[in-house]
């Protein structure tokens, strides 16, 4: 018998510490196990007992990257126990926000992370000193995100301006016109990105993947939207517990999301895609014709070209919001604390993200869940590695061992952020 | 005799770039340094970040001088100061490397060189970290080290 273990410790370019090992026997891979060993974070016991308008700035801190997504999340769900809903002016405000977070995020994904595995570089920097103009164009890309966060949110990260019931201030019109003009510049940029990664060369792979995002009225998906599935699943936030579950593996501090009917799902820029590219903008829509995607993108692999898209979307959506953009009354709706429990999932960049609240009377958190994207996908990432692993075992072990960490950057996995921590029950007895 | 333009015209732009996070034990040490310095040097653009590396290049654009504080892992004792040029080549990366993001400030200056955009003259102060725990203080060693890092780089920016 013939075993071949492939172990890399500390996985390169992912977000966060995590490990990956993947064993075959007679040329067939029995397991590939993700590795998250990064500590618990313990952010939902931290929530208990703090106000509900606190969990928007405690939940940011989960994550450096997509802060927003977080912010969001926690502020739909509030708003969802409370009973509020938020329009007009306020929720453009709030997709605006939720722009910048994709341009920086994808950007820093794309440029940083992803591309010098199909360029031939171990990383960025090897990367630049070949292709100084096109990180560059990258970094550009990215600024036009920070600047949007910045402008809106008060700084460029764990923005300190958004609240349940809306902003703490409004920009006025004048403000956004100087953000427009460097979003016109990143457009431009964003669809160079696309064609660039379209040229880049794929492995010829694909999965029957059950795809899993929000669906929006005729918008593509940030904040809000019902949540559908490839597979026919079509739920409010209010029912994700119904159909999801999440358990405890062995090798991962990180919990595994399934659909319970069936299991693994993927959730992020492919599953967006395949269920929303109807409502993307016409520049967008073109521009992923263009490179080749078709109505639904099921090779991992290309999922940089998809996530380019999104970059070209999210710049072209920021343009329109601020070009219709009214000033509102109120930075904010009122709030009255309440009894009751409220659900919301958006669309972070790599993924959904679920949060659950449960409030007292006087506005404090009872309880809170928060299901993170990486937690979700972490499964489609490990057939992933079962799937496609058998046809590079020939591979010698360098090679096998990069195609391999590759097909986990695929996912853009932020792997701090599913750090979660199970319920602890202790029993001591007596 | 000076035309308009000239007198337009600023100084070197000189950055000092203090890198941490408060909240985690001896890594709120570049920090700490921001503060102390900015009590000793009032006309020096003092910049604190987390150290994101795109952000920290960033802010290396456009600089003709920076200083760079940051808390450092490699195995020296706790306190222990070092300065490199980083102008003349590469941190050691190994020490450099701690950010959960996968690209420490040694990569940021790699990428900035790489990209010609570093700095021509282009410092760095790393203070070796004992306790990088969650909502820990620093420990008292590392502690010690900031108003010697905030006074060397007074004398470095200043040349007394």
């Amino acid at each position: 018998m013939i075993v071949k273990t492939i172990k890399v410790d500390q996985l390169a370019r992912v977000e966060g510490e995590g490990a990956l090992k993947v064993v075959a026997r007679d040329g067939v891979v029995q397991s590939a196990e993700l590795n998250i060993f990064e500590p618990p974070r313990f952010f939902e016991a931290f929530l208990r007992d703090r106000m509900y308008s606190e969990a928007p700035d405690i939940t940011a801190r989960i994550c450096g990257i997509c802060p927003v997504a977080y912010q969001m999340s926690a502020i739909h769900a509030m708003e969802n126990a409370l009973g509020v809903v938020v329009d007009g002016p306020l929720r453009d405000l709030r997709r605006l926000l939720y722009c910048g977070e994709w341009i920086e995020s994808h950007t820093l994904h794309v440029y940083m992370l992803h591309a010098p595995d199909f360029l031939g570089y171990a990383g960025a920097i090897e990367m630049a000193r070949d292709h100084a103009d096109i990180v560059r164009r990258g970094l550009n890309l990215k600024k036009a995100g920070n600047a949007i966060i910045a402008l809106l949110g008060g700084r460029e990260i764990h923005p300190i301006n958004v609240r349940v019931g809306g902003f703490y201030r409004a920009p006025r019109r004048r403000e956004l016109q100087p953000l427009a003009e460097e979003l016109k510049r990143a457009r431009d940029g964003a669809l160079a990105t696309v064609r660039w990664t379209s040229g880049f060369d794929f492995p010829d792979v694909a999965r029957d993947y059950e795809f899993v995002a929000l669906r929006g009225e005729r918008e593509y998906p940030f904040n809000q939207g019902r949540i559908v599935s490839s597979r026919g699943l079509d739920i409010a936030a209010a029912e994700y517990d119904e159909h999801f579950e999440e358990s405890h593996v062995e090798h991962s501090t990180a919990l595994h999301a399934h659909i319970k009917a069936r299991g693994a799902y993927l959730t992020g820029p492919l599953a967006r895609y395949a269920l929303n590219a109807a409502s993307l903008s016409p520049i967008a829509r073109e521009a992923a014709r263009d490179a080749g995607l078709g109505p639904v993108c099921a090779n991992p692999f290309r999922s940089i070209i998809v996530r380019s898209v999104e970059v070209l979307y999210a710049c072209d959506e920021a343009l329109r919001i601020i070009d219709d953009y009214q000033e509102p009354e109120r930075p904010a709706v009122e709030i009255e604390p309440r009894v009751g429990t409220g659900y919301a999932a958006t669309e972070a960049p790599r993924g959904m993200l679920y949060h659950r609240y449960r409030l007292n009377a006087d506005g404090k958190i009872a309880d809170a869940r928060i299901v993170p994207p990486t937690s979700q996908n972490q499964p489609s990432i490990e057939e992933d590695l079962k799937t496609f692993a058998n046809a590079w075992l020939d591979l010698p072990d360098d090679a096998l061992r990069h195609r391999c960490e590759q097909t986990i950057r695929n996912h853009d996995p932020c792997i701090s952020c599913a750090t979660h921590f199970l319920r602890l029950d202790v029993d001591r007895g007596g | 005799m000076s035309t308009g333009a000239d007198s337009a015209r600023e100084g070197p732009r000189i950055i000092v770039l203090c890198i941490g996070n408060p909240d985690r034990g001896d890594d709120a040490v570049g920090r700490a340094v921001a503060r102390a310095l900015r009590a000793l040097l009032a006309d020096v653009e003092i910049i604190e970040e987390e150290g994101e590396a795109t952000r920290v290049l960033a802010r290396l654009d456009g600089a003709d001088a920076a200083y760079i504080v940051d808390a450092c892992v490699s195995g020296a004792e706790p306190g222990d100061i070092r300065r490199f040029d980083a102008s003349a080549g590469p941190l050691p990366r190994a020490a450099f490397g701690a950010s959960t993001h996968g690209f420490g400030l040694a990569e940021a200056l790699e990428l900035a060189r790489a990209l010609g955009a570093l700095p021509s003259r282009c410092v760095v102060y790393a203070i070796e970290g004992g306790t990088f725990e969650i909502g820990a203080p620093m420990s008292p060693a590392v502690a010690a080290a900031v108003d010697i890092v905030a006074g060397r780089l007074r004398t470095d920016i200043l040349g007394k």
